[in-house]
């Protein structure tokens, strides 16, 4: 059905960025927080009507349109501007727009102070524009628009504060890093239109697409999806294109909300459920996703175990809880790595908004051994925290324990045992690491200098409120997706009304034929690791009063060395690409190969040239008698010449 | 209006020249005037070019607008000009871009203005007559004649050292169109002794059959030529010290509108005239052109001088145009095409801009800088905006015309856009490298602690360009619409002659799926 609001969804965010852009300066800060909150709450506010339209409509059909105009069209290559809402884009649209608002409206009390206010506001504006046009786009070269915005966008707002050498050059390298992936998704894109060219159809549209990749052999399928997959790692953050984004703290705390929870590192994962029917044709594309995803999550698990920056813990968890939703749908379980998304993007927002608040606390401070007793300083901090901590951890009851426990559920019930494994070993690692940094921050003594200590307080109620609505959703957001087994025990029946809703987009998944003992078995599992991770924090940081850092430098040294340098892979890059490359460049492609071979020919024949007619004119004496004899022997050569002959 | 609509190109050809006329009556003195005088024929000649667009039929196949005399009857040569898609658009490129230049050198320019603003008008007549010449005589003239208006801007008000970066621009190209001349005559000769219809008509030399060897040999001479104007690896080194050298304008016309006499002397003349030859060269031309996007862009990301790095930024962005046009169907023409407008306009942004700079600090060399955006927010925000569109950031122009590039190359030969795309990672990688040595981190250098945000003049002289960038960005179409039967007669063109001469079949072979035509 063609619904032309959806466009005004996308639109209007643009107009916050445009008009904040332009006249920012001029508005004050009033007018550009109003602008730019505005126009945000439209495009969720035009999201929950469409959703509702949606749900209005027979399960099968439920697919919105809009048509904007022709974007590009040469020979028979058509591109459209043209939107789609299907429940898989309403959930991502309304994450987006929904959790994106909160945000905005935390920055207006965070951002306050800042000279760039309206400048931040554009950018974070331009960056809503970007991934709602990613989420909502209904062919592959317009959703790579915005996959390309919010490069551009994190960008811009990791690079906000650009007097700092170190934000300057985060920001670059998330923008390289990035394109670096997206090289990996042209080529998989390229591939796929030839590929489906060849087949008589060349239409990069979401719908033509599902409906003719079945024409392709499964190797090409394969290739098409690991390329694809290539640019996932790089925008949701996996290995090995994984870097940019612990140095994406750089940019104002909110903004790593937006980057962490509702934008940019979300692309990824929802790429690849948009690309579904294509991934469950190549089901060894869908198996490096788990495996990467499964080896990521534990990775970057153990590195956030020691980190001592309240955010790079935060940062390298999302990388880990990244790895959780691509093992989801890589497994198959497209539903559940998008419900995971959901939840995600609830506590990490929340996670990375309260962590800034801390940080507003204690004016700035973010290493969490200046940290410690804050939980009755700023208590609604904490509480938001708590709430937060736990379903991160996977609490029961928690978001994050439905949707964590469903991806689980699904590796192991489709045989995944070693991907089961690998998020199994993590989902202890995610207890032990986000109360370790609970523990260093709000338990224990204070560890804080007595100035700072002076001036603690608890953050005004523009961003307190968003944070309770966080929490508030943090806790009771995973209750729209709850597993059978629990919905039974319970007596709700058609629990997973998350599953229900997606359903017409992902394929029929086989159920898994897993007897209730053990999928039981299972979720009392993960329970007890989520736990075992958080006591054990809890027992070793508060309890047992370990001074963090000293006690696991003094354990394993090695170790915790490997892992507090994040496995020297920054350094590994630098050493075996970029040094070697400039080098190249510059020492022998610039000043020797350019220089003295390409140039050196062209300037060498110049010189040639002259260097011989310098000779050639000292044959040009102007001495008669030598033009004479000259003369003469020519004459008398080709005499001779006729005559011998 | 019906006369001038009967002569509008001719009027579009001479009318800069007719200002220049006109601009010689006045005093040297006369500073003030002159710009104006110039900048308002200018202004005049972009308003009346665009009369082009409205009379322009873009369902329409063939050449249109066509005026045709008699020059010289002895040898057939005339005054024949028309144009296609293709050339409509770079006139327009070329009317839009001098009236910008004009007024961007009103305070660079610091001597003998008079001599400046009115060679420039000559250039412009040069340019347009290059673009609408359908007689190879004609066009020969004008492309040789458009040459000594820039050899004298970059020889009299360029830098340091601009007698040998003009000697050098000069002599080169020149060297490349001598055997272009030789091939010409030889056609010319070739055409007629068959035909018995001595004649310099491109359109009907078009059809010429050639052995094999004459081919190539022709081929040869007008490929290098073209080559040298580009500039294709390995022809490429006049390019960085003409423009390190030359004036703001200078560069920016040099990179704008010379450059794209290259691409547009391949589409026009060297692969249609001798199909044979062209689709044998082919492979080395597509090798070349993606060793020149590598290279280009390589070279660049080590570049201490902005110009330079701009320099060779363009023989990275030239190598996507070549790549396009040999790619040889229909996305990567068109892409080819409008990729030679975008480059006109993002790089003749940022030589504008770095002109601006320069006339601030009197240096371009990376390290002086640091910290600008602070002190010129105005000018740090249309800098990363001409930078995007560089690098072809999706939503500008750049995007367009490379994305259809890289998709068309695919779909000729897989690795030539799985080597080429690379391109897309470097260009980020000396776009973002240079924007941030410029203006972020630390304002360091004292020199740079009083710059001056930009003027309305400078503001006004950005805008325009800013608003093409955009609008090729979000709405292609238009543009799109008017290359289309340019490209597609120009494959028509290339393609079926050379499976009509078996001999030339050994290489590797071209697929264009039959739908995608």
């Amino acid at each position: 059905m063609e619904l032309n609001v959806l466009r005004y969804i996308v639109l209007s965010p643009l107009i916050g960025f445009l008009i904040n852009g332009i006249g920012g300066k001029r508005l004050g800060h009033r007018a550009v927080g109003l602008v730019a909150n505005a126009t945000v709450l439209i495009s969720f506010l035009i999201g929950v009507y469409a959703f509702t339209v949606l749900l209005s409509m027979p399960v099968n059909e439920r697919l919105l349109t809009d048509t904007v105009y022709t974007w590009i069209s040469a020979g028979a290559l058509t591109i459209d501007v043209k939107l789609m809402m299907d429940p898989l884009s309403v959930v991502m649209a309304l994450v987006v727009s929904g959790v994106g608002f909160l945000i905005h409206v935390y920055s207006l009390g965070y951002m306050h102070e800042d000279r760039g206010y309206a400048r931040y506001f554009s950018f974070l504006n331009l960056f809503m524009f970007s991934m709602l046009l990613l989420v909502l786009s209904s062919n592959i070269v317009l959703m790579f628009v915005g996959w390309e915005g919010v490069g551009l966008c994190s960008y811009l707002l990791i690079g906000f504060w650009y007097e700092k050498d170190s934000a300057a050059n985060a920001g670059k390298k998330a923008f390289i890093t990035n394109r670096i992936g997206d090289y990996g998704f042209l080529l998989g894109l390229f591939l796929l239109a030839s590929s489906l060219a060849s087949k008589g159809v060349l239409s990069l549209d979401f719908t033509a697409m599902a409906g003719h990749v079945a024409l392709l052999s499964p190797a090409v399928l394969t290739v098409i999806g690991v390329l694809l997959f290539v640019g996932a790692t790089g925008k949701s953050a996996q290995l090995p294109l994984y870097v940019w984004l612990p140095d994406a703290m750089e940019g104002p705390t909110p903004v790593s909300a937006l980057i962490h929870a509702a934008t940019m590192v979300t692309a990824g994962v929802y790429m690849i459920a948009r690309m579904n029917f294509l991934y469950v044709l190549a089901p060894t594309a869908l198996e490096v996703v788990a495996v990467v995803g499964a080896l990521t999550a534990l990775y970057a698990a153990t590195i956030g175990l020691v980190q001592n920056d309240i955010k790079r813990v935060l940062a390298y968890s999302t990388i880990s809880q990244l790895g959780y939703m691509f093992m989801g749908v890589g497994v198959g379980a497209f539903s559940a790595g998008i419900f995971h998304l959901m939840t995600h993007a609830f506590f990490k927002a929340l996670l990375f908004l309260a962590a800034g608040s801390v940080m507003h606390a204690l004016s700035g401070e973010q290493d969490m051994r200046k940290m410690g007793g804050l939980r009755t300083k700023i208590p609604v901090t904490y509480a938001v925290f708590l709430a937060a901590a736990l379903a991160i951890a996977g609490i029961p009851g928690l978001s994050g324990f439905f949707s964590k426990d469903s991806i689980l559920a699904a590796a192991y019930g489709s045989g995944h045992t070693v991907v089961w494994l690998l998020g199994f070993i993590t989902a202890l690692l995610t207890g032990l690491y986000i109360f370790r940094l609970m523990s260093m921050t709000f338990y224990g003594e204070s560890r804080i200098d007595e100035h700072t200590a002076h001036h603690i307080h608890e953050s005004p109620k523009v961003m307190t409120v968003p944070l309770i609505i966080l929490a508030a959703l943090s806790i009771i957001g995973g209750y729209v997706g709850v597993p059978r087994l629990l919905g039974n025990i319970f007596g709700w029946h058609d629990s997973d009304m998350f599953v229900h809703f997606l359903a017409p987009v992902f394929p029929v998944v086989p159920a898994h034929k897993m007897p209730v003992a053990v999928e039981t078995w299972l979720m009392i599992g993960s329970i007890a690791m989520a736990v075992l991770g958080v006591f054990a924090a809890l027992y070793v940081y508060v309890t047992k009063r370990m001074q963090p850092a000293k006690s696991a430098a003094q354990a394993v040294p090695g170790l915790y060395r490997l892992l507090l340098n994040k496995y020297y892979v920054d350094e590994l890059y630098n050493a075996v690409i970029i040094r070697p490359l400039m080098a190249l460049s510059r020492s022998f492609l610039w000043k020797f190969f350019d220089v003295w071979i390409v140039d050196g020919t062209v300037n060498g024949s110049a010189y040639v040239t002259e260097w011989a007619s310098a000779r050639l004119r000292k044959i040009q004496t102007g001495d008669f008698q030598v033009y004479v004899t000259i003369f003469l022997i020519g004459v008398f050569s080709v005499l001779a010449y006729f005559v011998l002959r | 209006m019906d006369f001038l609509r009967e002569n509008i190109l001719s009027v579009v050809i001479f009318l800069p020249l007719a200002g220049l006329l006109a601009g010689a009556f006045i005093n040297r003195e006369s500073k003030s005037a002159l710009r104006w005088l110039t900048l308002a024929v200018a202004v005049i000649e972009f308003a009346v070019s665009l009369l082009l667009v409205v009379w322009f039929d873009p369902s329409a196949t063939g050449m249109q607008l066509v005026e045709r005399y008699t020059w010289i009857p002895a040898y057939n040569i005339e005054y024949h000009v028309g144009v296609d898609g293709l050339s409509l658009l770079l006139i327009l490129l070329t009317t839009f871009l001098t009236p910008l230049v004009l007024l961007g050198s009103w305070t660079y320019i610091k001597k003998q203005e008079k001599d400046y603003y009115l060679w420039f008008l000559a250039l412009e007549t040069g340019m347009v007559g290059v673009f609408a010449s359908l007689d190879l005589i004609l066009f020969y003239v004008f492309w040789e004649a458009m040459l000594v208006p820039m050899y004298i801007i970059i020889g009299v008000w360029g830098g340091p050292r601009r007698i040998y970066a003009a000697v050098k621009f000069f002599i080169y190209t020149m060297f490349g169109s001598l055997l272009m001349l030789i091939a010409i005559i030889y056609l010319y000769f070739a055409h007629g002794s068959q035909t018995g219809a001595y004649t310099f008509d491109v359109l009907k030399l078009y059809g010429t059959y050639l052995p094999a060897s004459v081919q190539g040999w022709l081929f040869a001479a007008f490929a290098l030529s073209f080559a040298i104007k580009v500039p294709l690896f390995p022809f490429h080194t006049w390019l960085p010290d003409a423009h390190v050298e030359a004036p703001t304008g200078g560069s920016v016309i040099l990179a704008g509108v010379l450059l794209k006499m290259g691409t547009y002397g391949y589409m026009r003349f060297a692969m249609p005239l001798f199909p044979a030859a062209a689709n044998a060269f082919l492979p080395y031309l597509a090798v070349l052109a993606i060793i020149g996007i590598i290279y280009g862009a390589l070279v660049a990301m080590m570049q201490p001088d902005i110009k330079k790095l701009v320099a060779y930024s363009s023989v990275s962005h030239l190598g996507f145009v070549i790549l396009g046009l040999v790619a040889l169907n229909i996305q990567s023409v068109d892409g080819a095409v409008l990729q030679m407008v975008n480059h006109g306009l993002s790089t003749g942004a940022l030589f504008l801009l770095v002109g601006m700079l320069y006339e601030r600090r009197h240096t371009r060399e990376l390290s002086e800088f640091g910290g600008i955006a602070k002190k010129m927010p105005v000018f740090a925000t249309i800098f990363m905006i001409a930078t995007l569109s560089s690098i072809g950031l999706p939503g500008l122009n750049g995007f367009v015309g490379e994305f259809l590039i890289l998709i068309g190359s695919f779909f000729a030969k897989p690795a030539y856009a799985v080597f080429a795309g690379t391109g897309v990672i470097l260009g980020a990688v000396y776009m973002l490298r240079t924007y941030q040595k410029v203006f972020w981190g630390r304002t360091t250098n004292a020199a740079n602690e009083g710059l001056k945000d930009m003027s309305p003049r400078e503001i006004i002289v950005m805008v325009p360009i800013l608003i093409m960038i955009v609008w090729i960005g979000v709405y292609p179409k238009p543009f799109l619409a008017i290359i289309q039967s340019a490209s597609k007669s120009y494959i028509q063109y290339v393609r079926p002659r050379a499976a009509a001469l078996p001999v030339y079949r050994q290489g590797p072979a071209f697929r264009t799926p039959e739908r995608l035509k």
